[in-house]
């Protein structure tokens, strides 16, 4: 915003068409000869199932990869895009759906490394004023020194919208930005996006699988089913059950589970006086004591970066308390594989490329990580057995519709969504748990993973198993848990019950007041 | 006066004197694999262009005259040898470490091959740079002849320092090494950033064999180097992979091998090889006391080492 922008840049969006786009990954097409259309200054949305090309066709405009066939027009030319380099010259930039922060870089470094046009050598003292002065125009504050790996999901969401207006871009692809933001947080993002669209200084193509945010932003959409052009229309004339039958080509099938009347049983996952550090050393979970019982949802709702990151990894013995007792059944937690492994608990990490898979394995390995040095995976307690893992594989592929080629396909090259089903399929595909821990598990899911999502989740509550879900989606939290607790400065706040919660006074407590 | 007249003062200047002679070979390895390290490759064969450094910088040096064309030369074989390295790891599923080894043995068997005829002849060698003019102590002056290798060597510490800070360059090398998917969703190309930084590595390295044998000890024989090259790996990780660190790491190994000469100077030779092995001892302790299951190590390149 406040850096001019070269003289070859656009001082304004220009007309962006793709024209018949095809993209081979070897035999597999992920996109068909898309054609799609955004006029300058308007809000488009690209709709579809998880798997369904979505990621594939904007990363072919980034020139993050090349598209095998067909044309993109900018301004009415036809223009080839080889690099992330060439998309900036054009005035195109992306929020990918993965995080494109350098982790060990600080939040002010990612920043300026972002800028193609950086000088050979970077006068940090004036590219801190710089920054400084840019973010006090910015729509959230990110502290600049902090190294991007001690972020936690949201916050890095947030960098990765600033570097876009600190590029001055004037095409802006979104995937799926706001799904570690909290509902406030993205009407306020997109609030803030489609007042510059408005204005006709920024066109915007939007990954997303919120129908809230098409209707409450957009005005146009393009769907995409398994890689084919599913249809288009206005906005403005279409119905949310319109839209969905176009991305699952059949009408929308609700199955949602009720939540039995409360069979609350004994105490399951206890937390007492929970003390945990953030890397850097400073106290992210201070004194946080719970208790979630069998056949009980506890939520736990909170802006990003308050401590719950850190309190789902000391779950998960990513990282060791520094004070305070885990106790399940009673007996202390250390989270080691033997006793999650005795005691049944499960877990879904947030960013579960990271957290939860070996992106170089493949999809069938990495659903074997629990349970590889067990029979039936494991005979006579040394040998691998790859036909029962590939098995198994097989099952949780077609339960869970993991869309993968095969298994044998690195988890890293799946679609954000079908990661995410990979691990859920992984942790709750078992059906033995006792104890679950769930971290934004509906990241990045589309409407139909989520409703089955939220209905194996109540469908384990019925069943007595103990739930943890900590989650930045209010609306969520609000529909499955039966007691929810709000985080803020890594303390446990306020509690209510999702029945007579008041919404304001939830958001209130988040903001830490 | 002797060494003995100087008791353990002249223990402690033997080990001063040697940490900076011996801990030159070090500092430029090191420096050159810190440099590796960071863009997310391994380079374990950088004994061997050590050994290819020392022997290109005699052979020139003897040939031409000149020890700063040995100099030069060392630097140009060690970037050689960093390309043929650079070309294998950056092909798919070539794992650094293999190809580090195979790069190891090759370097030291060619150096070794090249360089049988000139283990006789003798060679110009570089001229010190003597800061002890003040004194009028023979061994502090003799301490004080310092390589210009190590002024070279202690000028690119600290500039390799601000490169990875202060430098489009540096950042761009920093960020392949720690997330090549993020570096490939800039523009920056991942492959060619790792090929120029196991390149520039590797002549640094070659430059650090010119000191072996144009400068301390002096001359070309195939037992020239004891490893530094290989433990100049270690050294990186105990510097936390900060080009500055890599000095002082390089020092104090550098002094740890002279304290076996310098204790027998003064007349004490028992455990003369247990004095011998400290630097490996070093090695060993440091990386027991230093790592903690509590966090990753900070400064590690999050890539480091993974295939593609
Ligand atoms: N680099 C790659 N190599 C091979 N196949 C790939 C690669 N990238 C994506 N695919 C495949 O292409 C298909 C489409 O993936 P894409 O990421 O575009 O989906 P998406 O519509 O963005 O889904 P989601 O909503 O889950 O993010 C998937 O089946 C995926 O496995
Ligand atoms: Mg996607």
């Amino acid at each position: 915003m406040l850096i001019p922008p070269p003289p070859a840049r656009p001082e304004k969006p220009l007309p962006l068409e793709l024209v018949k786009i095809t993209k081979r990954f070897g035999s597999f097409v992920a996109n068909n000869e898309i054609s799609l259309s955004v006029p300058p200054g308007t809000f488009h949305a690209l709709l579809g199932e998880n798997g369904a090309g979505k990621s594939t066709l904007v990363k072919c405009i980034m020139g993050f990869h090349q598209a095998s066939e067909g044309d993109i027009l900018i301004g009415g030319h036809s223009r080839s895009i080889k690099s992330p380099y060439d998309a900036y010259q054009f005035g195109i930039g992306m929020v990918y759906q993965h995080f494109t922060l350098v982790p060990a870089m600080t939040v002010a470094e990612n920043l300026v490394l972002s800028r193609p046009d950086i000088p050979r050598v970077i006068d940090w003292k004036m590219e801190m004023a710089r920054l400084r002065k840019f973010m006090e125009t910015a729509p959230f504050q990110v502290d600049l020194l902090t190294p991007a790996s001690q972020l936690a999901a949201g916050e890095k969401q947030k960098v990765e919208i600033l570097k876009q207006l600190y590029l001055d871009t004037k095409f802006l692809i979104l995937d799926e930005p706001t799904s570690v933001l909290t509902p406030v947080e993205a009407d306020e993002v997109l609030g803030l996006i489609r007042k510059k669209v408005e204005s006709g200084l920024l066109s915007v193509l939007l990954i997303t699988h919120k129908f809230r945010e098409v209707f409450g932003f957009c005005d146009e959409i393009t769907v995409l089913r398994r890689g084919q052009f599913a249809g288009r229309g206005l906005v403005r004339d279409m119905t949310a059950d319109q839209m969905a039958e176009m991305m699952m080509g059949g009408p929308r099938e609700s199955k949602t589970v009720s939540k039995s009347s409360s069979n609350r049983g004994k105490a399951a996952l206890n937390l007492k006086d929970l003390w945990a550090d953030k890397d850097s050393g400073v106290p992210a979970v201070e004194g946080v004591s719970l208790t979630v019982h069998e056949g009980e949802v506890v939520g736990i709702a909170g802006v990003s970066g308050n401590g719950q990151r850190e309190l789902v990894e000391v779950l998960a013995g990513q990282r060791t308390s520094t004070s305070g007792e885990v106790n399940i059944h009673g007996q202390p937690y250390r989270a080691t594989r033997e006793e999650a492994f005795a005691h049944k608990v499960f877990l879904l990490p947030e960013e579960p490329l990271r957290n939860g898979c070996v992106p170089q394995m493949s999809v069938a390995e990495n659903m074997a990580l629990r349970s590889f040095d067990r029979a039936p995976m494991t005979r006579a307690k040394c040998f691998i057995n790859r036909k029962a893992i590939r098995q198994n594989a097989v099952e949780m592929i077609s339960r869970y519709s993991v869309k993968t080629r095969s298994p044998e396909t690195p988890i890293g090259d799946l679609s954000g969504g079908n990661v995410q089903r990979a691990v859920l399929a992984r942790e709750l595909g078992s059906g033995s748990e006792n104890i679950l821990v769930a971290a934004n598990p509906c990241f990045g899911l589309d409407f139909a993973a989520v409703a089955s999502i939220h209905a194996k989740i109540t469908e384990a509550r019925n069943r007595g198993v103990a739930v943890l879900l900590v989650s930045e989606d209010l609306d969520e939290l609000l529909a499955l848990s039966d007691r929810l607790l709000v985080i803020s400065h890594g303390k446990l706040v306020y509690e209510t019950i999702p029945a007579e919660a008041d919404i304001k006074t939830i958001g209130h407590h988040m903001a830490g007041h | 006066m002797t060494s003995e007249s100087m008791g353990w003062w002249g223990v402690l200047l033997g080990v001063s004197a040697g940490a900076v002679r011996g801990g030159t070979p070090f500092l430029l390895v090191s420096l050159g694999e810190c440099l590796t390290e960071k863009s997310g490759k391994i380079n374990l064969g950088l004994e061997g262009t050590l050994l290819m450094g020392a022997m290109s910088a005699y052979a020139f040096s003897y040939k031409t005259g000149s020890p700063w064309i040995g100099v030069i030369a060392a630097g140009i074989a060690g970037a050689l040898m960093g390309a043929v390295h650079a070309f294998l790891v950056t092909r798919p599923k070539v794992n650094d470490i293999a190809a580090g080894i195979a790069m190891l043995i090759f370097g030291s068997g060619l150096a070794f091959f090249l360089g049988k005829p000139y283990i006789q002849p003798s060679a110009p060698q570089l001229s010190p740079i003597s800061l002890g003019g003040w004194s009028d102590t023979a061994q502090i002056q003799a301490a004080l002849k310092i390589s210009p290798i190590f002024f070279l060597g202690a000028g690119i510490a600290f500039a390799m320092n601000w490169f990875f800070r202060s430098t489009r360059a540096g950042m761009h090398v920093r960020a392949v090494g720690d997330s090549p998917a993020a570096a490939r969703a800039l523009g920056i190309s991942v492959e060619r950033t790792r090929i120029l930084s196991i390149v520039a590595g590797s002549a640094l390295a070659g430059v650090g064999g010119a000191h072996l044998s144009l400068f301390y000890p002096g001359a070309w024989t195939e037992a020239i180097s004891s490893g530094q090259g290989l433990m100049a790996v270690a050294l990186v990780i105990f510097s936390r992979w900060n080009p500055v660190h890599c000095l002082y790491a390089s020092l104090v190994f550098g002094g740890a091998q002279a304290v076996g000469p310098a204790l027998q100077a003064v007349g004490v030779s028992t455990g003369y090889y247990l004095w011998n092995a400290s630097p490996y001892i070093l090695t060993l302790l440091v990386m027991v006391a230093t790592c903690s299951p509590k966090r990753t190590l900070v400064g590690a390149p999050g890539a480091l080492g993974a295939s593609s």
